[in-house]
């Protein structure tokens, strides 16, 4: 869209950035692997066995995995506050977070009302990821349907507010007739993880955050005639309704899916756009969607290395180490900069 | 006028403009009859409150009319679809952008949606009218620098290269010359003037800047409690439209300067 400006420095160095916390991702964990083997490790060339079977089966799906939920979450961050006209606009403001949540909590806490064999099958990992991803669809919708029939911006904030402390609500009655185990079963989830994921079961999250970020791509065009207002929007020929539907559907395909696999993770939604905006100084989206998609990739990774403890046997909630990591450096970008880029 | 029907570009008929409520309609002004010849610069004036804005919006089709037609080009504007009104009426309306991170140039381009693929690429064509905007309104210079960095007026002429640059037969203000001082009112209305002769563009705004629209428009919309009027500053002036437009006790007009006085 700019001819005179190119963002190509930019994209070489986040790529490269990419590239260096990936490896250092995968190098950190509790057993500690040689830099060197961790490359002959990826081509699965190590003499080691057991460090072979450490880092494609655990450290790999986990980087992987950190990657599609750092972009992820970046994308929907992005596609919902250029919706909701709203800087403070992101995944977990607007419901879909809460709304994951409550299918979770409906599934976790709740199959003890189903009983018996049922409740095994319910609280598998696929019921799960289908109770989160149906939970933030049906918040999201329900926000938007209220949020159609208000013009400010403030009022739908406040209303995708009321819809997470209505969800909370109910799971707090839910919790309150759980069992302890049930409940930290779903406190543990929402830590937030990003291990535990099978190959198979990366592959699923894969196709389904591939699916969303395709209608996210669809819908540049419509996202930066979205950037004049509504009313321009239209007067440039933009299906409004159409165009709302699709990037609520990306934004509950990918949020919903992360939170399904990999727990309510705060924070980045919200962070990365606008860490994304200060750093390329534009609002267009085809140099921000590319761009988000990458520097969350990159913050994930960082975030997860942290919460292995280098060294160590511990591992972190990563929901508490991105919120750590993250809030003060956004936090530093305002003040130096004064402004917030919109 | 009625010899050069062709060059009518946007003609009501028993146009009935207002709101609809669940129990009833709110009617602003109905039994609007006017017609806009192509090339003209046509000044829309009112007094707060009487529905000047609603008649825009509801001719840039952003709210429903309640009976009657508006004809654009000769087709109605029901039927006309959102992507096909995009090619024939740009609009500048009074609202905020919601983004000001912006640059000029990028704004400009935002015209040229209508024209361009998928994911918004600029064809060598698009890039030829955004230029071609950019230098009828002489922002130039402003090319590179972001909106939020503009001062009102300049943001106004920005606002009015954009609709240039979506090519349309029609370009819809609404109040252009709001939040702008005496100078920047005068030259974005001489601007508009002259955008008309140069691309032969019809150009619709309302404003409040009666003397300043009698001097330079071709034709005026004076809108009143209950009608609309339509003709040339001259005639109407004639006819003394604009001494019934404000009630008389502050303001009268003046016939010979063409302009408002306030009366002792």
């Amino acid at each position: 869209m700019n001819k005179s400006k190119t963002y190509k420095p930019q994209f070489l160095l986040l790529a490269f950035l990419l590239i260096l916390c990936f490896f250092v991702n995968i190098s950190f964990g509790s057993v500690n692997i040689p830099f060197k083997d961790i490359f002959s490790g990826l081509f699965g060339t190590i003499d080691n066995s057991s460090w072979q079977v450490i880092i494609t089966d655990f450290r790999l799906p986990k980087a992987i995995t950190a990657i599609l939920v750092g972009s992820g979450l970046g994308i929907s961050g992005l596609l919902m506050q250029t919706l909701f006209r709203n800087p403070l606009a992101g995944p977990f403001v607007l419901g879909i977070s809460s709304g994951a949540s409550l299918g979770v909590a409906l599934v976790i806490l709740g199959s003890g009302l189903f009983g018996g064999l049922f409740a095994a099958a319910l609280t598998s990992k696929w019921s799960i990821v289908i109770a989160a991803s149906l939970g933030s669809f049906i918040i999201l919708l329900a926000v938007l349907a209220v949020s159609s029939r208000v013009r400010d911006t403030m009022a739908i904030l406040i209303i995708g507010l009321m819809f997470g402390s209505i969800t909370a609500a109910v799971v707090s009655v839910l919790s309150f007739f759980s069992s302890a185990e049930q409940l930290q079963q779903y406190i543990f989830w929402g830590f937030g993880s990003l291990s535990n994921l099978s190959w198979s079961e990366l592959l699923i999250f894969a196709g389904i955050y591939l699916a969303g970020l395709l209608l996210s791509i669809l819908s540049i065009k419509g996202l930066n005639s979205l950037l004049l207002g509504d009313n321009y929007a239209k007067s440039l020929g933009l299906n409004l309704k159409q165009n709302r539907l699709i990037i609520i559907i990306a934004t509950s395909l990918i949020a919903g899916t992360i939170t399904a696999f990999a727990g309510p993770i705060a924070f980045i939604g919200l962070a990365i756009p606008h860490l994304t905006r200060q750093i390329f100084t534009t609002s267009n989206h085809k140099i921000l969607l590319p761009a988000v998609c990458i520097f969350g990739a990159i913050v994930m990774l960082i975030c997860d290395s942290i919460a292995q403890i280098p060294g160590s046997d511990y591992v972190l909630p990563i929901n508490a180490i991105t919120a750590l990591v993250g809030a003060p450096v956004v936090i530093w970008l305002l003040v130096r900069q004064r402004k917030m880029i919109f | 006028m009625k010899e050069n029907k062709s060059n009518i570009i946007l003609k009501t008929e028993n146009l009935s403009i207002g709101y609809k409520t669940k129990k009833k309609e709110i009617v602003v002004v109905s039994n609007i009859n006017v017609e806009l010849q192509q090339g003209q610069l046509i000044g829309l004036v009112g007094a707060n409150g009487i529905g000047k804005s609603t008649l825009l919006r509801t001719l840039i089709k952003v709210q429903p009319s309640l009976s009657g037609s508006i004809l654009l080009n000769g087709i109605d504007l029901k039927q006309t679809t959102t992507q096909e009104l995009a090619k024939r009426l740009s609009i500048v309306l009074t609202e905020q952008l919601t983004s000001k991170n912006l640059s000029v140039y990028e704004l400009v381009a935002l015209g040229r949606h209508p024209y361009t693929n998928w994911i918004g690429n600029l064809s060598q064509k698009d890039t030829q009218k955004v230029d071609e905007a950019i230098n009828l309104v002489n922002i130039s210079e402003l090319k590179d620098k972001k909106c939020f960095e503009l001062s009102d007026g300049q943001l106004q002429k920005v606002m009015i290269a954009r609709a240039l640059a979506q090519d349309t037969d029609i370009i819809v203000l609404d109040e252009p010359t709001t939040h702008l001082d005496m100078y920047h009112k005068a030259y974005i209305l001489k601007l508009l003037q002259r955008l008309t002769k140069e691309t032969g563009k019809t150009i619709l705004f309302s404003s409040h800047e009666i003397d300043l629209a009698i001097q330079l428009c071709d034709t005026m919309l004076v809108m009143t409690n209950d009608t609309i009027i339509c003709d040339q500053p001259c005639n109407l002036i004639k006819k003394g439209v604009f001494n019934s437009l404000f009630p008389k006790d502050m303001i009268a007009f003046d016939t010979k300067t063409g302009s408002f006085k306030i009366t002792q």
